[in-house]
């Protein structure tokens, strides 16, 4: 069977579901990382590993949702409760432009009360106070509440964010795209097919965008195999996927508990995405989750992106996980490995070649 | 590149040892999993797929040290410097029994060189634990504190290994290589012994019958070729003695030390290592992965580079969390046999010389 699906990748052949979950379930660590490695190789030649330098800014923490595997949401009667002011938000951006950042990753909980106009405020002022920052903000998740709280409908809802600036949007929440997994884990968030169909319009609006998977949670193999299909099909369709990210559940202080996805079962994942989405150009390994070891590790595993520099970031960090790493732990992290650290944009434009 | 690999898997499969030059090779390449495919084609003619661990307990009874290695967070000068401390013999009676009494085989101690304690300390350590707990593998002491007894009493190392033994030691650690190469022990650890004496020494220890381990801590200022030349060393010795039981390459923590420039040890760095070890000390039965040192993610995935030894429950471990690991202080048995199942392997609970205690 390795043969055959090494021959197959080699004549540049997608592989079927049965192929991937045989890789995921029978394949050992390295035969399966000798094969994303080869992908990778392929696909960037330059032996670049690229980075952003960015900031998560969650302007809230009050979730309507409540997923069972998060340590982030707060009610909103709960005494850390918080929605940040515009005026809080443009000194933490401000900070992220005099640091260098060109990206500002907002995301929050499904608020019940902050309306569309309030969001559509915010990206206009954003936008002429920091034009060099690109908004790459918010998910499908609430893209979703968003329209459903103005009680318009979703393509009406997000033309209008488009319009008042977001300009990207990251793949949060997909979390397992299969809706059997999602019903346990977070069944107050939107299903698969309502996540797929935020996607297509983003990408109809010419909006690119980065699909997530978050695994470890209950899903069996065959629902990351199918979540790594349905954004392959997906990405047939308009191919406006600019990144793949996969990442491990972390279990601290969430009501969901249990343990942590292992290395092994990380870079088994993160390799299998590699060598499935042979039509999305970028896969990331997630530092932020795994730590510096591990995230360089994942460059012979299919990886060629450490995603971003975060000056802040508070969900992980919610779950009692708190990796930092500066620029310059990131720049010399790619080096010491033998790649060719390189800055971007939200969109892969190389900035700066180290 | 190609040819490289395929020199060296021949003559893994032919059981031929590879060279220096090879091993070099081997550290500058940039295909980390060709690496890592060669050591686990080794440790499997080796150890097929078992995995061994230990439940242990680790007492480090003081870290008062004359030496002032520039890689330690760990020593202090005298009691009274914050965090000095020296363990009363009945803390470490103490420490001995919970061990025994949570299941340990084997307790693992060093420390620091003391400047006033005496010699009949240690042997009353020794003697004490043991009638306690007679069952207990006492493994204890490296080739540098042996040496320093030896100054201390004017013995030879041989007489001083030989009255601990007469007092309970079973076995030793394999501390204090650090690296052998002279210039990078002036700059790393200036008072310790030279690499010529720890070898020296460790000689005299296994020809008294006692076995050992060998460890390497790489990831400061040492270069590859100084790994390979430590590396030689070893292979060398062990030709002679057949007293090492396991090599355990150390990941160098740089957090409240003082080598200068030192950044700490990245993942690809520490599998590379694991694995060109494996590979080059062919006479040696095991590789270990310090997961105080590498972390449990880092150790976990070195069980696919030819890592066939995870190391022990520890329950309390100074030296490396003193340096800035984020590791956990302990792991239970069943932390241990997840985290190898999970790989893939068959966790197997050992005692310290290796017989097996039971598979799960």
């Amino acid at each position: 069977m390795l043969d055959f699906i090494r021959q197959k990748i080699e004549d540049s052949q997608p592989l079927n579901r049965d192929e991937a979950l045989w890789l995921l379930t029978e394949a050992d660590l390295l035969s399966l990382g000798k094969l994303a490695d080869g992908v990778r190789r392929r696909m960037h030649p330059e032996q670049q590993v690229s980075f952003v330098v960015d900031r998560n800014v969650n302007y809230t923490n009050v979730c309507t949702s409540q997923c069972k595997f998060c340590a982030f949401f707060r009610d909103e009667t709960h005494p850390d409760a918080y929605v940040l002011s515009y005026t809080q938000i443009f000194t933490k951006v401000q900070e992220l432009v005099d640091s260098g950042g060109t990206q500002l990753l907002m995301q929050g909980g499904l608020h019940p009360d902050l309306q569309l106009d309030w969001f559509e405020d915010l990206f206009r002022q954003l936008r002429h106070r920091f034009p060099t920052v690109q908004i790459h903000s918010l998910s499908p998740a609430e893209i979703v509440h968003l329209a459903k709280l103005s009680g318009i409908s979703m393509p009406e809802c997000f033309a209008r964010l488009h319009r008042a600036g977001l300009q990207s949007l990251p793949g949060g929440g997909a979390e397992i795209l299969v809706d059997a997994v999602r019903q346990e884990s977070s069944p107050n968030k939107i299903g698969w097919r309502q996540w797929a169909d935020v996607m297509c319009e983003a990408h109809r609006l010419g909006m690119p965008t980065t699909a997530t998977m978050m695994f470890g949670v209950s899903e069996r193999p065959e629902d990351i195999v199918e979540h790594l299909f349905r954004i392959r099909e997906l990405q047939v369709e308009q191919g406006g996927f600019t990144a793949f990210i996969p990442w491990s559940y972390q279990p601290g202080n969430t009501a969901l508990g249990g343990e942590q996805a292992s290395g092994v079962e990380y870079l088994k994942v993160l390799a299998l995405s590699r060598v499935v989405l042979d039509n999305v150009v970028n896969i990331q390994a997630s530092w932020v989750t795994q730590g510096a070891r591990i995230a360089q590790i994942a460059l012979y595993f299919g990886a060629n992106d450490l995603g971003g520099t975060m000056l802040e970031e508070n969900v992980v960090a919610a779950a009692g996980v708190d990796f930092r790493m500066s620029q310059e732990e990131i720049i010399d992290l790619a080096k010491s490995a033998g790649f060719l650290p390189v800055r971007r944009t939200t969109t892969y434009e190389v900035l700066e070649v180290y | 590149m190609v040819n490289l690999f395929e020199n060296i898997r021949a003559k893994i499969e032919t059981g031929t040892r590879i060279s220096d030059t090879e091993a070099l090779a081997l550290f500058e390449c940039d295909d980390l999993i060709a690496v890592g495919e060669l050591a686990a084609l080794t440790n499997r003619r080796a150890n097929g797929d078992k995995v061994y661990f230990n439940v242990n307990r680790h007492i480090n009874y003081s870290n008062i040290c004359v030496n002032r290695c520039t890689f330690c967070a760990f020593s202090r000068e005298h009691e009274d410097e914050d965090g000095g401390y020296t363990l009363a013999l009945n803390d470490i009676l103490q420490r001995a029994a919970d061990a025994s009494a949570a299941g340990a085989t084997e307790i693992h101690m060093v420390g620091g060189l003391h400047p006033d304690l005496p010699f009949d300390f240690y042997l009353e350590i020794m003697a004490a634990i043991k009638a306690d707990n007679p069952k207990l593998h006492v493994k204890a002491f490296t080739a540098v504190e042996i040496d320093y007894f030896a100054r201390l009493t004017g013995q030879s190392p041989t007489d001083v290994i030989t009255a601990l033994k007469a007092a309970g030691l079973d076995s030793m650690p394999g501390g204090g290589a650090e690296i052998f190469a002279a210039d990078v022990r002036r700059q790393i650890c200036p008072e310790k012994i030279t690499g010529e004496r720890w070898l020296e020494v460790t000689e005299q220890i296994h020809q008294t019958g006692l076995k050992t381990n060998a460890t390497m801590l790489f990831g400061h200022v040492e270069a590859y070729a100084d790994r390979v030349d430590h590396l030689s060393r070893l292979r060398q010795l062990q030709d002679r003695t057949g007293g090492f039981q396991a090599f355990i390459p150390l990941a160098f923590q740089p957090d409240n030390t003082r080598v200068p420039g030192a950044k700490g040890v990245g993942g690809v760095d520490a599998l590379k290592t694991l694995a060109v070890s494996r590979i080059y000390l062919d006479n040696f039965r095991h590789i270990k992965a310090y997961w105080v040192m590498l972390g449990l993610k880092v150790s976990q995935v070195s069980l696919a580079f030819g890592v066939n030894d995870i190391d022990g429950t520890v329950v309390e471990e100074q030296i490396g969390h003193d340096a800035g690991a984020d590791s956990p202080q302990q792991l239970s048995k069943d932390q241990l046999v997840t985290l190898i199942h999970k790989a893939g392997k068959q966790p197997v609970e050992r005692d310290t010389l290796y017989n097996e205690i039971r598979q799960y």
